[in-house]
């Protein structure tokens, strides 16, 4: 090894052992001090590709330096301590106050249905239709209450997810393992819940794929 | 020959409105002998215990789910020809195809109405 080369690597190695006694836990921006002292000991060595190179792992450094403030200067805390938390409490609250809503109404339903035994006629087909739709339109809270199940299981996965973020960037950066897919069993895989309308399937194509067997 | 409107009907469904709504709609169709269950395995032991003419079942129920206690009924020699519709909001291809595939006699989607309840009955019990 020529002699200015073996110099250079003389004053990174001495360099790097400094930064690390100073530095046991490696951060972002000491990334770009590494950069700077590997460029300002091995200029003499380097070409102008490699110089580009390692200005841009710099500039990488600088990055995630900046990106750890703005998602500190976020208050990710107070998505998994505060925000999720209440809406998921809101939502169970509203499925809550819909069944005893939808339990109301149908008592109410039911005496009419009462009422529609001791009536003849038109009349008592009236009252009749009419409890009949009533019926039919409380099913909604079943409904709901399965779509709100699904809302509240993302809001979960996004805090666990906002967690992770958090982990991640904060003061000890862990070195945190992929969370696997959790394993589903054939039946769970099935358990999909109510379709948005522009999605599923109507009374006439289940009608239709069930004839299909015949 | 007319529907035999006096035997047990059980319904399934592990949320109490929905048993409600479903047992006024059968009462209205005058099915007045209406049983509930709110899980697969409490429906599996009143059918085991009673004679039902009729199931009607929610799909999504823990810890047994509706197509679970279909297969449980279709392998039961004495419980196998009990026809069987599911009620369910689940209504992707996969889950009518396990459902038919399991022996279901009937599907019905959510939300339904009485007519389609009406008619469905009419046709599992041989009177479409």
């Amino acid at each position: 090894m020529p002699e200015p080369a073996r110099q250079n690597e003389f004053l990174l190695a001495h360099r790097l052992a400094e930064i690390r006694a100073n530095r046991p836990n490696v951060e972002p921006h000491i990334v770009s001090e590494v950069i700077r002292a590997v460029l300002t000991t091995m200029s003499e060595d380097l070409t102008v590709h490699d110089t580009a190179l390692l200005l841009e792992v710099e500039e990488l450094g600088r990055t995630i330096a900046n990106a750890k403030i703005e998602i500190a200067a976020l208050k990710v805390d107070d998505i998994t301590g505060s925000h999720i938390p209440f809406a998921t409490d809101e939502l169970d609250a509203i499925v809550s106050h819909t069944a005893a809503a939808t339990n109301a109404i149908l008592e109410s339903c039911e005496t009419l249905d009462n009422v529609a035994t001791t009536a003849t006629g038109e009349m008592a087909t009236n009252l009749q239709n009419a409890t009949t739709r009533i019926y039919e339109a409380c099913s909604f809270q079943d409904i709901t209450g399965q779509r709100i199940t699904k809302i509240v299981a993302t809001l979960k996965t996004i805090e666990d997810k906002v967690a992770r973020i958090i982990a991640t960037f904060g003061p000890k950066v862990a070195d945190l393992p992929a969370v696997p897919k959790p394993e589903l069993t054939p039946e769970e895989e099935l358990l999909n819940g109510p379709q948005l309308p522009r999605e599923a399937m109507d009374q006439s194509d289940i009608d239709k794929l069930m004839a299909s067997f015949d | 020959m007319p529907i035999d409107k006096s035997m047990n009907v059980l319904i399934v469904d592990d949320y109490k409105t929905m048993l409600r709504i479903i047992r006024n709609l059968l009462k209205q169709i005058e099915f007045n002998n209406v049983e509930e269950a709110s899980d697969g395995a409490e429906a599996l032991a009143k059918l085991r215990g009673g004679n039902f003419g009729l199931v009607i079942s929610d799909w999504n129920m823990a810890p047994m789910t509706g197509l679970q206690l279909l297969q449980e009924v279709r392998a039961d020699n004495r419980l196998k020809q009990t026809p069987f519709i599911m009620i369910t909001a689940e209504s992707k291809t996969e889950n009518v195809v396990a459902a038919k595939q399991a022996g279901v006699s009937n599907y019905i989607v959510k939300p339904f109405n009485a007519e389609t309840l009406k008619e469905k009955i009419e046709k599992v019990l041989g009177h479409a």
